[in-house]
């Protein structure tokens, strides 16, 4: 196998001081390969560590434990070229399409920087061509758009942009942090499609980010569910929102409002109600203090990732006779069903 | 059949700027039943918040109600003075905010807070009265009484939405006004607070004005829906009729962009941009975006009719 692109290994992240610390990221171990063209949700609560994961990747914040690796090479030591190299290569879409515009510049800056740091284009004429051509890729009209300042655009035209601009870098890895979450409803399917299409045309693995499992659901080939840092179930997207195995994704699913008076919210008046549960104790399963299926081994010692079928495994006891997925392995699931 | 517990008719609240008057609701009128929850969805920019603003009254200049009648148990809210209307807020009606963690007060314990509106609106309480009420106030919306003494930060967005929630029916009110009260929050959270609100809907019979644009949240959660375009009111129904056989074309693409189990991968928005309110479209203003628009829908406003018994349509394929 090559090198990957990039590879979480024992990735641990840890807030706080000594005495009070959050475990945002527990001992995560993650590999993408460069020719892999999928979309891979990660998914959970506030709090489970998504973010942390997508901020680790992208070289925002540094592990307190274990490495990063950027085509084999930790982060933290990467030369003048590769670091530059690796900058233009993994691209990222955040959530708040109003924070990444300065107010004061039109919004052709954020096009025209890139283009100018790494050196995309050799005049001005083609500058504004890579410009146009990228702003056509996601659906927007170059001359409804450039030349205009980031408050006389809606926020689905701004954060359509955002995806144009991680576009012109042609990334070899796209992380996208709830790219919707702040977009109304109707505008979202058009920044998805934009997504999915950039994934589709070029070939770019795509991280969506996010904690709406509808969204994940339909824009997503593969999902990494994460609970207070560390994944619960793992696998194809389609075989886990359907037929949900493990009892936090079970929760999950059944909360989703599905657009349909004739599938109310389902799941149990346990697991729901008790959410607010201190964390700093717990030795064995994450979920467990929530879980309506715990018995006495899930409270001592923490599970590990179960086969359930080919396309997905779940950290849970209730599948302890099933084979044990190796961490490092964790991709080993991402095939098709 | 009874009073409705409000009645809104013909309303129009604008916005006077320089450019002229942005026309946020326009002449919009329904009712509101005792002990019912009623979905108000809407793209941003529809004016469903202005609607919930206008119907606290507090519509802040450049803003202002031009007309019409907001009927609350046989009070016309619109033609009250300031002080007969901050009566009413909270002992009749209570708004629900959109962001828990700016309408808490940062340096003011969770006990003060809930009572404060009570103190306020002069309800005479000793001291064991408070702390009394304190407590039924937190186990209706099931927190426990050790938040009582916390303060805001140091509860979750969760529960900081549910002392928001207690602070509005501390006095019971006839109706509450929630104004998009879960956008903040995950998918679990967001269904625990909504059930505490369901929940505390049926037990005080309150009728319950839920603002939002998902859609999903409205299925599982409201008996009525009205839907808002553009500052006027497209549709009014039973939730499930609704969804099952949309009247209005745009409550029908609406319904269609939503994405569903069987139908992976596939999105459909609504084409075109929603049109400024300042200078809408003559006619109806969704004919602009429509695909089943007609020579009349440029021309003439469709009226707003009761096109079956308790579904209200605005559309001139329905009424022509």
């Amino acid at each position: 196998m090559s090198t990957p692109l990039l590879e979480l290994k024992n990735v641990t992240k840890i807030f706080g001081t000594k005495k009070e610390y959050t475990v945002a990221l527990e001992d995560m171990t993650f590999a993408i390969q460069e020719n892999f063209p999928k979309i891979v949700t990660i998914a959970g609560e506030s709090g489970s560590g998504k973010t942390t994961m997508g901020m680790l990747m992208l070289g925002f914040y540094s592990p307190t434990f274990g490495s990063v690796l950027y085509r084999g090479q930790p982060l933290a030591e990467l030369d003048r070229d590769t670091r530059f190299k690796y900058r233009r290569e993994i691209q990222a879409v955040f959530q708040d399409p109003f924070a990444v515009y300065n107010p004061f510049y039109k919004v052709d800056n954020l096009l025209s920087i890139p283009i100018k740091n790494f050196k995309l284009a050799r005049s001005k004429s083609e500058a504004h061509e890579l410009m146009e051509e990228a702003l056509e890729r996601v659906g927007l009209r170059p001359e409804e758009t450039l030349g205009r300042y980031p408050h006389q655009l809606s926020g689905g035209q701004r954060q359509r942009i955002a995806v144009a601009r991680a576009l012109l870098l042609k990334p070899k890895l796209l992380i996208t942090d709830e790219p919707v979450s702040m977009v109304d409803a109707s505008l979202r399917s058009t920044i998805l499609k934009a997504l999915r299409g950039l994934n589709r045309d070029f070939g770019v693995p795509l991280f969506y980010i996010t904690h709406d499992l509808t969204t994940a659901y339909h824009i997503s080939d593969f999902i990494i569910i994460l609970y207070h840092g560390s994944v619960m179930e793992v696998g194809n997207v389609d075989t886990i929102i359907r037929n949900p195995q493990h009892p936090y994704t079970k929760l999950l699913v059944s909360s989703i409002p599905w657009p349909n008076p004739d599938l109310p919210w389902g799941g149990t008046e346990d697991m729901i109600q008790k959410s607010q549960v201190a964390f700093k104790k717990i030795t064995g399963c994450k979920f467990a203090p929530r879980c309506p299926y715990r018995f006495d081994l899930c409270e001592t010692k923490a599970p590990d990732l179960f086969m359930i079928e080919q396309d997905r495994a779940a950290s849970c006891y209730l599948y302890r006779d099933n084979e044990v997925l190796k961490r490092e392995e964790l991709s080993r699931v991402f095939v098709e069903a | 059949m009874s009073e409705p517990v409000l009645r809104v008719k013909n309303l129009k609240v604008y916005y006077y700027v320089e450019a002229g008057a942005v026309k946020a609701v326009d002449d919009v009128s329904f009712e509101l039943d005792f002990g019912v929850k009623m979905g108000l969805v809407g793209e941003s920019g529809s004016g469903k918040s202005t609607m919930a603003l206008a119907l606290m009254r507090m519509i802040k200049p450049p803003g202002k109600i031009v007309g019409g009648q907001m009927i609350l148990g046989g009070t016309d809210l619109v033609k009250l003075n300031e002080e007969q209307m901050r009566q009413l807020r909270l002992s009749r009606l209570a708004m629900i905010p959109q962001g828990a963690m700016n309408s808490l007060n940062p340096v003011m314990r969770i006990d003060k807070q809930l009572i404060d509106g009570m103190l306020d609106h002069n309800v005479i309480m000793s001291n064991e009265e408070r702390v009394k009420r304190v407590n039924e106030l937190l186990e209706m919306v099931d927190l426990p009484p050790k938040v009582a003494k916390m303060y805001p930060h140091e509860l979750s967005g969760g529960m900081q939405q549910r002392v928001t929630v207690a602070q509005s029916i501390s006095m019971e009110p006839d109706l509450i006004i929630a104004d998009e009260p879960t956008s903040a929050l995950d998918v679990v959270i967001q269904r625990q607070v909504m059930e505490t609100i369901n929940r505390l809907q049926q037990r005080l019979g309150l009728s319950v004005i839920l603002i939002g644009h998902d859609m999903g949240l409205m299925a599982q959660t409201v008996d009525r829906l009205a839907v808002m375009y553009a500052g006027r009111m497209m549709e009014i129904g039973e939730t499930r009729a609704m969804f099952h056989r949309p009247l209005h074309p745009y409550t029908e693409l609406l319904i269609k962009s939503l994405p569903v189990l069987e139908n992976k991968g596939v999105f459909s928005g609504i084409p075109g941009i929603t049109p400024s309110l300042l200078n809408p479209p003559a006619g109806c203003v969704f004919h602009t975006r429509c695909p089943k628009a007609w020579g009349l829908c440029e021309e003439t406003t469709p009226q707003f009719v009761e096109a079956e018994p308790g579904r209200w349509v605005a559309c001139h394929l329905i009424t022509a």
